[in-house]
């Protein structure tokens, strides 16, 4: 199944699974909102919203109703279609992206091997890093098309900030790449499944109460990598183009309604495809802990005693195991927002060329050097 | 590839995020024009300015060329970074290796040079 498929019932279920997937993308989104206002209240020592309904979740409704009675309102003087079709595109690299990250093990029946995401692409990390970047080009249109100055200086200080961290991040994951040799993510979570083992000159040193995780391997790409993922999609430290102090609201100035909702989904969906591509990368993806798949679905088996329901269980836990790990980094994201304050044009430039930059060769290099000399000296 | 659910996820999407703008302006109808200072564009409390052509800083410019260089060099790792253990296993290691530190010199050079002509200050 590397394609749509081949039979009419792959094709359909292939389809219906993008389309669950990018349903769940949306939901979680009024979900993310509510949890970031309530989470900041409570960190900035106020309640947040909790008048309407239990909590307050109901205010997500409220929201929602508000939102479809606003106006619909473009400004004079901006390119309308420019206007317009800015938030439609900023709904598509996040979501097309987000297809690519394996969210569970392998569905396996008796005919069928459903693969619990959207798309297997061989080459993902770089599908990943190439379509998500296109967010850029739905900021420059929001800040074109709405014909005002403070729109125009957010887009484009977004869109430098966006280039200048996609150096640090596309250089942060060289030594991963280097570590698991594969551009497919499946292969990467295989990679880190188990108990921790180092090889080095022909000798192991095992800890197998520790996940294989790539984090053991490369803590510094790690960093790097997470750091980077905030500059791009346009959270708190690195929030430069919408400081409200100076430009209003950047690129979304004029924006309001649905058409605005659509900007916040493109930026939690960049939220989540960074917590599933940390996840992925460093902490072994839906693994769990230093359980191997097999172990979970022969616990799963001894559990209920049928193959078909023990693979359906196994597929669950992993994707409980999955949502987890997303839901923690997702949190991480959102109190950072709230605890960290932004940083000024020339000091985040500073940090992305001078510092990040550099951090990230200086760990590509010595991956590089640690991996040969491991490797050659002991062939050799 | 699959490229059949990329295009399908891809203009599906499209669909949705064109019908929820349809939608929203079905349910709160268009804005109507009681003055022309609500149809200006944001401005805090003085008339909107007519100017076509907002001078911006050649910086900008500058950053993504610099960009477009450096992230070019960085995609040219990629392929060595998947291939590097597979040459090492079948005794390509050494050239491999020395060729790619041989680029870095180079790419570390550009990134100390692109530093020190100030290329990256902002002010």
């Amino acid at each position: 199944m590397t394609s749509m498929g081949i039979t009419g019932f792959e094709i359909v279920i292939n389809a219906v699974k993008l389309l669950i997937i990018f349903l769940l993308m949306v939901q979680a989104v009024p979900i993310l909102v509510w949890l970031e206002r309530r989470g900041s209240g409570f960190i900035q020592n106020r309640f947040g919203p909790n008048r309407v309904g239990p909590l307050g979740l109901v205010q997500l409704l409220a929201d929602a109703v508000k939102f479809l009675t606003k106006e619909d309102f473009a400004p004079d003087k901006g390119n309308r279609f420019m206007f317009y079709a800015a938030p439609v595109f900023a709904l598509i690299p996040g979501a097309v992206a987000f297809m690519a990250i394996p969210l569970s093990v392998p569905l396996k029946t008796p005919e069928h091997v459903f693969l619990i995401q959207g798309y297997d692409i061989n080459v993902g990390i770089v599908f990943i890093l190439g379509v998500s970047s296109l967010a850029a080009y739905t900021i420059l249109m929001a800040g074109w098309g709405s014909g005002s100055k403070f729109s125009l200086m957010g887009a484009l200080r977004a869109s430098a900030q966006i280039i200048s961290y996609e150096l640090a991040l596309g250089l942060s994951i060289v030594g991963i790449i280097l570590l698991y040799g594969t551009f497919n993510l499946t292969e990467m979570i295989q990679a880190q499944h188990g108990g921790l083992s180092f090889k080095a000159f022909g000798y192991t040193l095992a800890a197998s109460w520790l996940p294989n995780w790539g984090i053991f391997y490369q803590p510094l790409g790690m960093i790097l990598f997470f750091a980077a993922t905030f500059a791009e999609s346009n959270r708190l430290p690195f929030d430069l183009a919408e400081g409200e102090a100076e430009l209003v609201a950047g690129f979304h100035t004029e924006y309001g309604g649905f058409k605005m909702l659509m900007f916040f989904i493109g930026e939690y969906a960049h939220m989540m495809i960074a917590s599933g591509l940390m996840a992925t990368f460093f902490f072994g993806g839906y693994s769990i802990w230093n359980l191997t798949p097999q172990e979970v679905y022969n616990w799963c088996y001894g559990l209920v005693g049928s193959e078909q329901l023990a693979n359906v269980l196994s597929v669950l836990l992993h994707f409980v195991s999955f949502s987890i790990k997303l839901a923690i980094f997702l949190w991480i994201f959102i109190q950072v927002r709230w605890t960290l304050p932004r940083f000024r044009y020339d000091q985040l430039m500073d940090l992305g060329w001078k510092t990040m930059l550099p951090w990230a060769l200086g760990n590509t290099i010595a991956t590089a050097v640690i991996i040969f000399a491991t490797t050659y000296f002991v062939i050799g | 590839m699959p490229i059949g659910g990329v295009i399908f996820i891809t203009l599906f999407i499209a669909a949705f995020g064109t019908a929820l703008i349809y939608l929203a302006r079905w349910t709160g109808g268009r804005a109507k024009k009681t003055s022309q200072a609500k149809f200006d564009i944001y401005e805090c409390g003085l008339p909107a300015e007519e100017k076509k052509d907002t001078k911006i800083s050649v910086k900008f410019y500058l950053t993504a060329i610099l960009f477009i260089l450096f992230d070019i060099e960085i995609i040219f790792m990629y392929p060595w970074a998947v291939n590097f253990r597979h040459f090492l296993n079948t005794g390509a290691g050494l050239t491999v290796f020395g060729s790619m530190m041989v680029f870095l010199l180079v790419f570390i050079f550009g990134l100390w040079w692109e530093i020190k002509s100030k290329a990256l200050e902002w002010d």
